[in-house]
């Protein structure tokens, strides 16, 4: 999936301070340009009594992939649409290329492109009709607009449907569509709010593909999520937020590292042995192990998976205990939470309760 | 994972705007969109008009030989004329239907995220449904020469009546704009569906206010929609249905002010409510 997006061209361009490759390391770029795409300190923002932002700091490094991971309400949205101009804030400081957000919001929407949560393209129109309306409103030519949305189709693998009706395409095809539109005038910072939250895998794919080819163009993305390996997968840094204020941040590699490494799920096919079996495991891998009654499944944090899944594979079955299903995964998103908002001595009580909906 | 080149498009250098901000050619282009809208989806366009075009008919004939206009005159010469002032009442409903939907589906902030101006999203609404209510208009008239409606005054005062008709859309829109962004559930559009036929019929669009009880009468003759349809009879050479009262005297000057006042009104609070999207 995605080869169809992938760039014939290998060109070097003057003006892309940021030639990079993304994910061959977790460590952060460079990280010695002086000045942030994005600064943003002490945000707020209040709705009736909900205070949805509330002391929220973020800054994004030139040419870096910052994502925003938080759980439904923790405020991404708000903090997304603040700092595009859309909504304003109660109180805080936030810049974009070094202008203020609240004084000079006119000259932020030029260097800005937003993605919103909910699609913001025209479903009655084609994609190419779509693409050509952004362009010449955000002020190319006719002759510039045309040549600008056929570009943009090719790039993001749309040109086939471009004269389709917008309604008729899949999820992860609107998506794109929604990026394109958002890169007429190559933005300074690209927002992205949620971009893979609904789609099939299949779509979501195409999505992360696209995201990588904005990114190793140089241009820095803001993007949310509620989805640990999204965030690990597309950003070099990571923010997690809570209640309207980011509770965590660093590398993906940092976090992991204070998050505890994959987990192991092993079901029982015998619930009367799970005491046993959970000795058995934690014995096996050296760690603290933690038993669900209700689905008879041993759950086991591990540094290395590979290596932790086959010790366990073997002790299970020296002790003659049958598994139904072993699963290697990594951590949920309120598993991360546990983690980055209960104190080390009792980790077992949540800071934030969350339901299990809201952790996907 | 894979690596990824640098795309060309994807890279293209900034500053690649060769246009200055101009509301006048934003609003143009948002109202492109509706003009694409109706060549790719024409039968919403098609079925508003086929209305109107239902509503003459169904007044002109099974009603008309019932009612008698006060002053004298052919029932259909009067009705048209209330028709057209009443089809720019109903354009109310598209406007703010238009305004609410991109609201609700996130368009109105894709416009609000661009370098455009503030009022060209406002400006777009207006261009297209000022748009879409010419063309309706021009449909009736033709419909009602059709069925034997006649202006039998000179090009001027028909292009004065004309005007007038279309002053009274420009107000609504304004009106529709700010019930659009202000209350943006399907339950509200569906309110306003409803309230303008009320407001439609107390008004002297299909009886004259003469031949009403007496409250319901003044109600009528008070009633912006009436101010326009008396005057479009009078510019256009109808019966008014008008013979005595402020109104027979003043109907052009009546239907000038209305609008007037309901743009001063609504005009500040519909640019309040844009404003106020950014709460
Ligand atoms: N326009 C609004 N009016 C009232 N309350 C709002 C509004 N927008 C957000 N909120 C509230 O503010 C809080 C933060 O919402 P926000 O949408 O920013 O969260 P989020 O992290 O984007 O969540 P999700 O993952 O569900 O998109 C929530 O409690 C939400 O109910
Ligand atoms: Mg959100």
């Amino acid at each position: 999936m995605g080869a169809s997006l992938h760039s014939p061209y290998a060109v070097r361009f003057k003006n892309n301070p940021v030639q990079r490759t993304l994910k061959e390391s977790d460590t952060q770029k460079s990280g010695s340009n002086p000045s942030p795409t994005l600064e943003a300190a002490g945000l707020r923002k209040h709705y009736g009594r909900t205070q949805a932002l509330d002391g929220f700091d973020l800054t994004v490094a030139a040419g870096t992939v910052h994502g925003l991971l938080g759980p439904n309400g923790a405020g991404k949205t708000t903090a997304v649409r603040c700092l595009t101009t859309l909504t304003e804030l109660d109180e805080g400081t936030a810049t974009i290329a070094g202008l203020a957000v609240r004084r000079r919001p006119r000259a932020v929407r030029e260097r800005i492109g937003l993605v919103g949560q909910f699609h913001a393209v025209d479903e009655a129109l084609t994609a190419r009709q779509n693409l050509t309306l952004f362009a010449r409103l955000s002020g190319l030519s006719k002759p510039k607009a045309v040549q600008r949305s056929e570009a943009l189709l090719e790039a993001f693998a749309l040109a086939d449907a471009a004269t389709r009706a917008v309604s008729g395409f899949s999820g992860g095809m609107r998506r794109r569509l929604d990026i394109a539109a958002s890169l007429v005038l190559t933005p300074a910072i690209l927002f992205l709010d949620e971009p893979t939250t609904g789609l099939d895998p299949r779509g979501r794919a195409t999505v992360w593909q696209a995201v990588r080819e904005v990114a190793a163009a140089g241009t820095t993305v803001l993007l949310t999520t509620q989805y640990l390996d999204e965030a690990d997968q597309l950003a070099d840094r990571i923010s997690v937020m809570d209640h309207g204020r980011v509770i965590a941040e660093g590398t993906p590699a940092e976090l992991k590292r204070r998050i505890g490494g994959d987990r192991v799920d092993a079901a029982l096919a015998d619930g009367g042995r799970l005491a046993e079996a959970a000795r058995v495991v934690g014995d096996a891998t050296g760690a603290e192990t933690s038993v669900d009654r209700d689905t008879r499944t041993i759950t086991v944090e591990v540094a290395d998976g590979g290596k932790a899944l086959t010790s366990i594979v073997r002790a299970l079955d020296a002790a003659s205990l049958e598994v139904d299903d072993l699963a290697l995964r990594r951590p949920t998103l309120d598993e991360v939470f546990l983690h980055l908002t209960a104190p080390a001595e009792d980790r077992d009580t949540p800071r934030t309760a969350l339901t299990s909906e809201e952790a996907r | 994972m894979t690596t990824t080149h640098p795309h060309p498009v994807i890279a293209a250098a900034p500053g690649l705007r060769d246009r200055r901000s101009n509301a006048l050619r934003e609003g143009w282009l948002i109202a492109g969109r509706d003009l694409l809208h109706w060549v790719r989806e024409p039968w919403g366009l098609v079925f508003g008009l086929a209305f109107n075009l239902m509503l003459i008919l169904m007044f002109g004939f099974l009603f008309g030989g019932a009612i008698e206009v006060p002053g004298g005159g052919d029932y259909i010469s009067y009705l048209l004329p209330g028709m057209f002032a009443l089809a720019m009442l109903f354009g109310l409903e598209g406007t703010m239907t238009a305004m609410a939907e991109d609201a609700k589906r996130g368009i109105t902030d894709r416009f609000r995220s661009l370098p455009i101006s503030s009022t060209s999203v406002a400006l777009g609404r207006a261009i297209a449904d000022l748009a879409n209510s010419v063309l309706g208009l021009a449909v009736l008239m033709v419909g009602g020469l059709l069925i034997g409606w006649r202006p039998t005054t000179g090009p001027a005062e028909i292009a004065l009546g004309v005007l007038l008709l279309l002053w009274l859309r420009f107000s609504l829109l304004w009106l529709g704009i700010f019930l659009g962004l202000r209350f943006r559930g399907a339950g509200a559009t569906t309110a306003v569906q409803v309230l303008v036929w009320p407001i439609g019929f107390l008004s002297t669009v299909f009886v004259s206010a003469e031949t009403m009880p007496g409250w319901l009468g003044v109600i009528a003759s008070w009633n912006p929609v009436s101010a326009t349809a008396t005057a479009a009879r009078e510019l256009f050479g109808n019966p008014t249905g008008v013979t005595s009262g402020w109104l027979a005297e003043h109907a052009v000057l009546a239907a000038s002010v209305w609008p007037l006042a309901i743009t001063l009104v609504f005009l500040p609070l519909a640019a309040t409510a844009y404003r106020r999207l950014r709460r």
